[in-house]
């Protein structure tokens, strides 16, 4: 026992958690008087049934419904007798409802318990030693939920100490430390509860998953290949699913992650999976706080009432045309501006489906902005009415895959209403999961970008919307004389500082000038010159340049909201190659035969947007990536670079680090550094070369 | 009542687009007007809507639209008959409720083959009546296969 505990260093956590809280009863009846506390709690707990606690909840239910009901007939006669009595007997009800539902209120630690025990049996007889880390075990939930979660987490943990961590020997032939480790948390977020079951092991083998899906003919070969990495680790939730190659008494026999799913559907949750190669799985499991009463906006639209649970509600916003808060258009997209930031906007009505062929007033609405983990959109709606308290009650069977709703309810009036189900939305709308995924848990990512202001040409081309582009990357404005404009080949050119230099329109809407003074951007690097053709350059501004929407669009990486206004940010990358069809052959000649491959590594999404298009345009086959974790994930999976651009202060491993890490790999100990900081402290510079950077660069030389 | 039902057993009629069905009288709930009728979106077409029940909220099926029949055209009001499944309450919209007939079960017949497809999917047999045919409904079967349609 004493190794044991040795290897297994006890879950410091989840251990003073059981220490100090859960009156079990067991444990209270016995404390005697040893001390005074613990007796002086066990006088003040009685247990009761659960059964009693249910019908409590029940009861408590109807009476709200009840209530819902008088307030509703109070509402219609004006001057009512009954307003302040009801009034008193809503705000009892109300504190009565929180008093049940806090009963039925328990730390998930409660359904945690076991599991150190479990991990230390598996850890003997796996021959692993296994590390348990429990966070946020106080996080409360309903007991309901709790008792249904229990099982499947019990079930994951397993999984993770049997499939997902390696042998030691094998962990530290991967430069892992010997001890693997298995995390569990859970955190609060809206009204939901977020457990993630993680490890640090081997990963899922998704080649393995795809072979296994195959042959078990769940999906044909062409299908398979269509399919995403992400979409592949999902078949692992399909019933009798193992890629274990041998069973084990622990697991490995396919039964289980179905299960694990099917107990998770079943109390209006989700579940999701991430690995990464060679450095661990994690599952994230999204359920309800509780199954009973929430808070819901009443909203309508197409005539018909919907319920939005308030806890997905941030605020509203009411639209007009020529308001301040005005729906805007880039390209299809709707959006609002709402505080300097681009609110993608999404039609209930056309969710929906309800969606008539009189389709008039699009600008004038209600805009309920709803959060979703880190995603924020905005529901538009035709009238908001008040909100109430709702018993949710489980869609039928038969409605269940309707994506968009998460249950309904009877309302005070007595008819029938659908809870809206923001996730539901937000998974059928497609909001960039990848983009979510890339936010999740880098906040400081998105406050370094805030930080950051950059300065912006803005300029018209076109169309009314304005254009931007970052100045660093702008060579000179020009204004020349429309008659200097001659046609060589059906190209326009102008001879400029005694060289010809080619004219290309932004875009086809840009008519070249024939007389007057036509505005131009002029790009270069050391040898070659373009004028980018304009129809206005408007202004020089310093803001922050959050790309919010991303284009597909060639020439455009996407728009951001500058000064206020929603603004398309162009892609010089794109144009470089048409001034000069060898611009990038040119860069490449010199640079040797091949494309050079080149993984840029940079926190911030803003200086890999700017960056990336630079170095494309210099003949560099550019990988991204936002941490140097993932960075490092993709260098062990084989994948082979030219040269690494690092960012060096990065939440997470930071560049120095990393750049450490790659040295320490044999097979990537001499690919050439280049550390980029944003700000440069001189001491700093030493630092890198310690570390075995090539060279470093702040980014702001790279760019120019 | 149980004894009964070894030789005879109890049926609620209702007429669906002109033809009669029988469904087994344990099975029903209750018969009701359906009021207030909420619209579900994105459902299948054969969900009528959810309504209110004396507190229940009930699944409404349009059987017209469940046997692939006409929608009804216009004057007679519907009715619905209430009937639970796996724990949950549903609603058949037919167009008219009928009497309740007692019929042997030695008198039941197999689903004759040329029986409209339609109509073989939710029949669990036939009686002869007096000049027409009474479809005995399989309310498992009705509903069922509604949700299968639905996730297709």
């Amino acid at each position: 026992m004493s190794a044991r505990s040795e290897r297994l260093r006890a879950p410091t956590a989840a251990e003073a958690w059981a220490a100090s809280s859960a009156p079990s009863p067991e444990r209270t009846e016995g404390a005697g008087g040893d001390d005074d506390r613990p007796d002086k709690v066990a006088n003040q707990s009685i247990r009761v049934h659960v059964d009693t606690l249910e019908h409590l909840m029940t009861m408590v239910s109807e009476l709200v419904l009840t209530r819902n009901q008088l307030i509703e007939i109070v509402r219609r006669h004006e001057d009512s007798e009954f307003k302040s009595p009801l009034q008193r007997l809503s705000n009892v009800t109300a504190e009565l409802q929180e008093g049940v539902l806090k009963t039925r209120m328990q730390p998930i630690g409660n359904a945690w318990q076991k599991l150190p025990r479990i991990v230390r049996d598996l850890s003997t007889e796996l021959d692993k030693p296994i590390e348990l880390e429990m966070h946020g075990a106080d996080t409360e939930l309903d007991r309901q939920v709790l008792d249904l979660i229990k099982d499947p987490l019990t079930h994951m943990v397993r999984n993770a100490a049997d499939h997902g961590l390696e042998m030691p020997a094998e962990r530290l032939a991967a430069g892992k430390p010997e001890r693997g480790t298995i995390r569990l948390s859970a955190r609060h977020e809206g009204g939901h509860i977020i457990i993630e079951v993680a490890d640090d092991g081997r990963g899922l083998a998704t080649e393995r998953i795809r072979a296994k899906a195959v042959a078990s003919g769940l999906a044909s070969e062409a299908e398979i290949d269509k399919l995403s990495d992400a979409q592949i680790l999902k078949f692992i939730f399909a019933p009798g699913f193992s890629t274990a190659e041998r069973v084990t008494s622990v697991s490995g026999r396919g039964v289980g992650m179905d299960v694990v799913r099917a107990n998770i559907d079943q109390i209006g949750g989700t579940v999701d999976v991430k690995s990464v190669s060679g450095r661990g799985t994690s599952f994230v499991i999204k359920i309800p706080l509780t199954l009973a009463i929430v808070s819901a906006l009443l909203v309508e639209a197409a005539g018909e009432r919907f319920a939005i649970p308030q806890l997905a509600v941030v605020e509203l916003v009411r639209a007009r045309s020529h308001s301040e808060h005005r729906i805007e258009r880039i390209k299809d997209a709707a959006v609002l501006r709402l505080r300097n930031k681009l609110l993608p906007l999404v039609r209930l009505k056309t969710l929906l489906k309800l969606d008539r062929e009189d389709e008039g007033d699009s600008e004038n609405g209600f805009i309920v902005v709803t959060q979703v983990g880190s995603q924020t959109f905005g529901l538009v709606v035709d009238g908001v009415f008040h909100t109430e308290e709702i018993v949710v009650k489980p869609m039928s069977s038969k409605l269940r895959n309707i994506p968009m709703f998460s249950g309904n309810t009877i309302l005070g009036d007595g008819s029938v209403i659908l809870i809206i189900d923001p996730n539901g939305i937000v998974q059928t709308i497609g909001m960039v999961a990848g983009r979510q995924a890339a936010e999740e848990g880098r906040d400081v990512e998105r406050q370094a970008a805030e930080a950051a202001t950059e300065s912006l040409l803005i300029f018209r081309a076109g169309s009314p919307q304005p254009k931007a582009v970052p100045l660093s990357l702008v060579t000179r404005l020009e204004e020349i004389d429309a008659k200097k404009i001659e046609l060589s080949n059906g190209r326009p050119l102008t001879q400029y500082r005694g060289q010809l230099m080619p004219l290309i329109p932004v875009n086809d809407e840009v008519r070249i000038k024939d007389s007057g003074a036509q505005p131009l951007l002029v790009f270069s690097d050391e040898r070659r010159t373009m004028g980018l053709v304009v129809d206005e350059i408007v202004d020089i501004v310093e803001d922050r340049l959050d790309i919010e929407v991303a284009s597909e669009r060639p020439g455009f990486i996407g728009s951001a909201v500058i000064k206020g206004q929603a603004t398309e940010i162009i892609d010089i990358a794109h144009y470089l190659p048409l001034a000069f069809d060898d611009w990038r052959n040119w860069k490449e000649r010199q640079g040797g035969q091949r494309t050079r491959s080149l993984l840029l590594v940079d926190d911030a999404a803003f200086f890999r947007n700017l960056l990336a298009p630079v170095l494309k345009a210099a003949g560099y086959a550019v990988t991204t990536v936002a941490a140097a974790e993932d960075a490092l994930a993709l260098l062990q999976s084989g994948q082979r670079f030219d040269v690494i651009i690092t960012d060096i202060v990065m939440p997470g491993m930071d560049g120095f680090q990393f750049v450490s890490a790659v040295r320490a790999d044999p097979r990537t100990a001499d690919v050439p550094i280049i550390a980029s900081p944003r700000s440069c402290p001189r001491r700093r510079w030493s630092a890198g070369n310690r570390w075995g950077c090539t060279t470093m660069w702040p980014s702001s030389i790279v760019r120019a | 009542m149980s004894a009964m039902s070894e030789n005879v057993v109890e049926y609620v009629t209702a007429m669906i687009g002109g033809q009669l069905f029988g469904l087994p009288i344990s099975r029903v709930q209750d018969v009701f007007v359906p009021e207030r009728l909420t619209r579900v979106p994105l459902a299948g077409p054969d969900i009528a809507g959810l309504l209110n029940l004396r507190g229940r909220i009930v699944t409404v099926i349009d059987m017209r639209r469940r046997l692939d029949l006409p929608a009804q055209q216009g004057g007679g009001r519907p009715m619905a008959v209430g009937v639970e499944h796996k724990g949950e309450s549903h609603g058949l919209l037919i167009d008219e409720i009928g009497e309740v007939l007692k019929l042997p079960a030695a008198s039941r017949e197999d689903n004759p083959v040329n029986l409209d497809e339609r109509l073989a999917r939710v029949s669990a047999g036939v009686h002869r009546l007096d000049g027409r045919l009474l479809v005995i409904l399989d309310v498992e079967r009705v509903l069922d296969a509604g949700a299968l349609a639905v996730a297709a």
